[in-house]
């Protein structure tokens, strides 16, 4: 007789109330590919664990957030936001479709410049902004965005110094009847300091206002809450029309669109629930078309959109380190990857699948990291079927944040590879090595030399 | 006339001391003149009361919870389908909806009707949301306003003076008469269910609701107004009385002839001293004491799979007031196997 | 390790414990071990008898088992008095 195949024997306590099982199969249903490659084979050439991002699924989602906004839009420019992930391949990707690139620092300024992106198509946001880097971006034609009074103070010395006339824009926060509202950014618009500072610049005299930027938040779940934005901001730029008669260039509507992962507690999921990319176009758009422009004021429509645009495109591949058993009852998986690197899992509940062929048979678990710490918990609580040692997962939707918010704790940080459109994988990312972490440390001479006496442990 | 033979899935099931609308959906559906209809139900748990209630149940089959995504959900239903052939489905828990209306196209194609709200009318009637709905469709909403820290408390004494009512997110509400007490209730209440906090005028009165069915073309197909004569402890109708109230039917055909409500739908409103109506709630399915309308002479489920399958539906034109209704409970016997089956084959 | 002698197994993975009302869902597999402890058989002899029956190894089993023997422990379905 043929041995039939080997599952672990699992007991499970019928509770009522608890998920059933009859249907509720598609979260462990097993991903054993992506876009065509072997989970296995990429494990196998890469190591584990491993970052993954699709170019096709990056092009599809941008080339289909611009079509969303120019079939409603005239004038729509994105700009890719750098630290959503400033793997320099990445941004090549946004760059060749198009794509400006909007930083928040020195450093992913600098980043930018490199990646050949012309000066004047570098949007400069951000409360961190030194002397040399103002003068870098007013030199540059950087369209620098204004957040604090102080920063306007300093450009419009420095304008004075350099005898130069910097592009601006205020960053301008306002209650779009969401919560939290975001108020630490830039210059408030219900209380007049928004116009304040508009006052300031226009007739100050030194600094050319060429557009008006919000972030109302990140993770936005309602379309509703962008259309009140973008009337508000219509209404400054209109105002300065009218009082100045000075025409604003761009509204620049900032990033904040939800992808679609679940965020921890809620409902449903979110995959389920995330507003398409053509309802954040519709609302925005007929927010602006209807707010009175004539034709040829029409401002053009900046985006900054990150998160939805490369989320979806990025998986980590990993494996299983051990099983154990916690003293309420509770499965627990090992995984060679934790919260170190897959930091987002502090706030969402990612969707994570097996990568081979499982029984319907399945398992409430606790998924933790390797870290020798307790906060490193990768789920609290998945539904899983038995998993073994050095068996495989693939995490979805973790594009966004992970490889520039990922520490280097503990562990070293994995490499990152990316699927061409040629059916390739292609390392983007090398491993970090010791040396690479080690390059940076300095040894003082007293500190070169220890002796361990030795012959405690027998 | 020979009657109709028909397919009709039904959640809700259960059917315990608060109960799902699910169990008396069906009694009204099994009074019916017209259809000869099989029961098929959908249960989340396998303790639901009507999972067991043969008379009134054919067959059940579990399925996916709404946190489980519609992928799952749809995959359990084109199964249910393929051994059921289902010709009308009807959701009845709040938490289930949004997943069924936006499936109920591919469920069309799949040959099952339905009858719900658009997603637009599902959204607009959310609590949070309630004062804007009111203005839209002219109809009184006690004024209530969003706070998030006990700085906002000292400003409220204008806007609503005292009492008030404190309220949370998600549960839990207490009448504060004075910013003291207030203060106490916004504390007790943020740590539990987080911010922000709801203040809402307090409005005293009767309650009166009313369940109904609109067409979703404007017009009332039908209305029964209720007053609770007495309730559990936990708030919940133990027995009720059909009311003539022309004002409160006045109410809901106007909001139907604004919002176009497509499906059955409950409202609970607070009736004042003075007689103006203040609504609180809007529940977007039949309610739970749905039976009553039926035992007043308007069989609203009836009606509600009439609209699904695509029929002309005329609107019931009276009921009869001070019919009343009142709930018992039974202790239905259970043999261990039919536990054993629901729970392991996830149908029975 | 002995099962408690009212358990009642169905071939549709369904455990019910009369003494306390409790019910369990187990794999095949699992049943099967079930089966095994019923009728006595010894720890050695289950595992002698999987690695007969699947395609696993001794170590697998060893730890599976373990592991797989707590759990019916913790949920009280094993006889005490032995």
């Amino acid at each position: 007789m043929k041995k039939q195949i080997y599952e672990r024997p699992l007991i499970q306590r019928i509770n009522t109330g608890m998920m059933n099982k009859f249907g509720t199969k598609t979260e462990y249903a097993p991903v054993s590919h992506i876009d065509g490659l072997a989970v296995k084979d990429l494990i196998n050439e890469y190591g584990s664990p491993l970052f993954v991002l699709s170019e096709e699924t990056i092009r599809n989602t941008y080339r289909d957030a611009v079509r969303a906004f120019k079939t409603r839009y005239p004038k729509v420019q994105f700009a890719w936001s750098y630290k959503t992930n400033y793997i320099n391949a990445v941004c090549n990707i946004f760059h060749q479709e198009g794509s400006w690139a909007e930083v928040v620092s020195g450093f992913e300024y600098q980043k930018a410049i490199n990646n050949g992106v012309p000066g004047p198509k570098i949007i400069f946001n951000g409360p961190d902004k030194s002397d040399d880097d103002l003068r870098l971006a007013i030199t540059n034609n950087s369209p620098i965005h204004i957040d604090h009074l102080d920063e306007l103070y300093r450009l419009t010395e420095l304008a004075e110094e350099m005898n130069k006339r910097p592009n601006v824009a205020i960053r301008v926060n306002m209650d779009t009847g969401i919560y939290p509202m975001w108020d630490r950014f830039g210059f408030n618009y219900e209380n007049g300091q928004a116009w304040d500072a508009i006052n300031k610049i226009i007739l100050g005299n030194r600094l050319e206002l060429i557009g008006v930027h919000c972030h109302i938040g990140t993770f936005m779940l309602s379309p509703q809450a962008y259309a009140t934005a973008a009337y508000k901001l219509s209404d400054l730029a209109l105002g300065i029309k009218k009082k100045f008669g000075k025409t604003i260039q761009y509204i620049d509507m900032g990033g904040g669109f939800a992808s679609k992962n679940t965020l921890k507690g809620s409902f449903l999921p979110g995959a389920d629930t995330t507003p398409t990319i053509d309802q954040f176009a519709e609302s925005i758009t007929t927010a602006l078309l209807n707010a009175g422009f004539t034709e040829s004021d029409l401002p053009l429509l900046i985006l900054e959109t990150g998160r939805a645009l490369i989320d979806e495109a990025g998986y980590l591949l990993g494996s299983v380190l051990a099983n154990k058993r916690l003293s309420d009852g509770r499965r627990a998986t090992i995984m060679d990857f934790g919260v170190n690197i897959l930091f987002t899992s502090f706030w969402y509940d990612h969707k994570i699948s097996p990568a081979q062929e499982f029984s319907s048979y399945t398992e409430d678990t606790v998924m933790y990291g390797p870290l020798c710490m307790n906060i490193d918990v990768v789920r609290s609580h998945i539904t899983l079927p038995p998993l073994r040692k050095e068996d495989h997962v693939v995490v979805h939707t973790v594009g966004a944040y992970n490889m520039t918010q990922w520490m280097q704790f503990i562990a070293m940080r994995p490499a990152v590879v990316i699927i061409g459109t040629d059916g390739k994988s292609h390392l983007i990312r090398s491993k970090e090595t010791i040396e690479n972490i080690e390059s940076n440390e300095v040894m003082p001479d007293f500190l070169r030399k220890h002796e361990l006496a030795s012959g405690i442990l027998k | 006339m020979s009657k109709r033979k028909i397919t009709i899935a039904v959640s809700g099931l259960n059917n315990i001391d608060s109960p799902g609308p699910g169990i008396p959906v069906i009694r009204a559906l099994k009074d019916s003149e017209l259809f000869e209809i099989r029961i098929i139900g959908l249960s989340y748990d396998t303790m639901e009361p009507g999972i067991y209630m043969h008379d009134l149940v054919d067959k059940t089959y579990q399925i996916p919870l709404p946190s489980a995504g519609q992928q799952s959900l749809i995959t359990r239903l084109t199964y249910i389908h393929q051994q059921e052939k289902i010709d009308v489905l009807i959701p009845n828990f709040d938490a289930e909806l949004f997943n069924f209306i936006k499936l109920q196209d591919m469920l069309k194609k799949m040959g099952i009707d339905t009858f719900l709200p658009t997603l637009e009318q599902f959204e607009e009637r959310q609590k949070w949301a309630l004062n804007t709905f009111g203005e839209k469709y002219g109809i009184k909403v006690p004024k209530s306003k969003q706070i998030n820290s006990t700085a906002e408390i000292h400003a409220l004494t204008h806007e609503f003076g005292y009492p008030l009512v404190v309220k949370g997110k998600f549960y839990d509400a207490t009448v504060a008469y004075s910013p003291d007490q207030a203060m106490a209730a916004f504390n007790k209440i943020s740590s539990k269910w987080g911010l922000p906090i709801i203040i809402q005028q307090y409005t005293p009165g009767i309650e009166v609701n009313l369940t109904g069915i609109g067409d979703g073309k404007g017009n009332l197909i039908g209305a029964v107004p209720m007053r609770k004569t007495y309730i559990t402890d936990k708030g919940k109708a133990w027995a009720g009385i059909a009311l003539e109230d022309e004002t409160l039917m006045n109410i809901a055909r106007n909001m139907l002839k604004g919002n176009k409500w497509r499906g059955g739908f409950e409202l609970e409103m607070i009736k004042t001293d003075k007689r103006e109506y203040y609504l609180i709630e809007i529940n977007p399915r039949f309610p739970a004491w749905v039976y009553l309308a039926v035992g007043a002479g308007q069989n609203h489920p009836e009606a509600l799979v009439r609209l699904a399958l695509g029929e002309d539906v005329k609107p019931y034109e009276s009921y009869e007031s001070g019919k009343m209704f009142i709930r018992y409970s039974y202790d239905k016997i259970v043999d261990l196997k039919e536990f054993e089956t629901i729970s392991t084959l996830g149908e029975l | 390790m002995k099962l408690l002698k009212n358990i009642a197994l169905s071939d549709t993975g369904f455990v019910f414990n009369p003494g306390n009302g409790d019910s369990f869902s187990v794999n095949p597999i699992g049943l099967s071990i079930l089966k095994d402890l019923q009728e006595g058989k010894s720890e050695d002899a289950i595992r002698n008898r999987v690695v007969e029956d699947y395609q696993t190894d001794k170590e697998t089993i060893e730890k599976d088992l373990y592991d797989f023997l707590k759990m019916i422990e913790q949920f009280n379905l094993t006889d005490y008095h032995e």
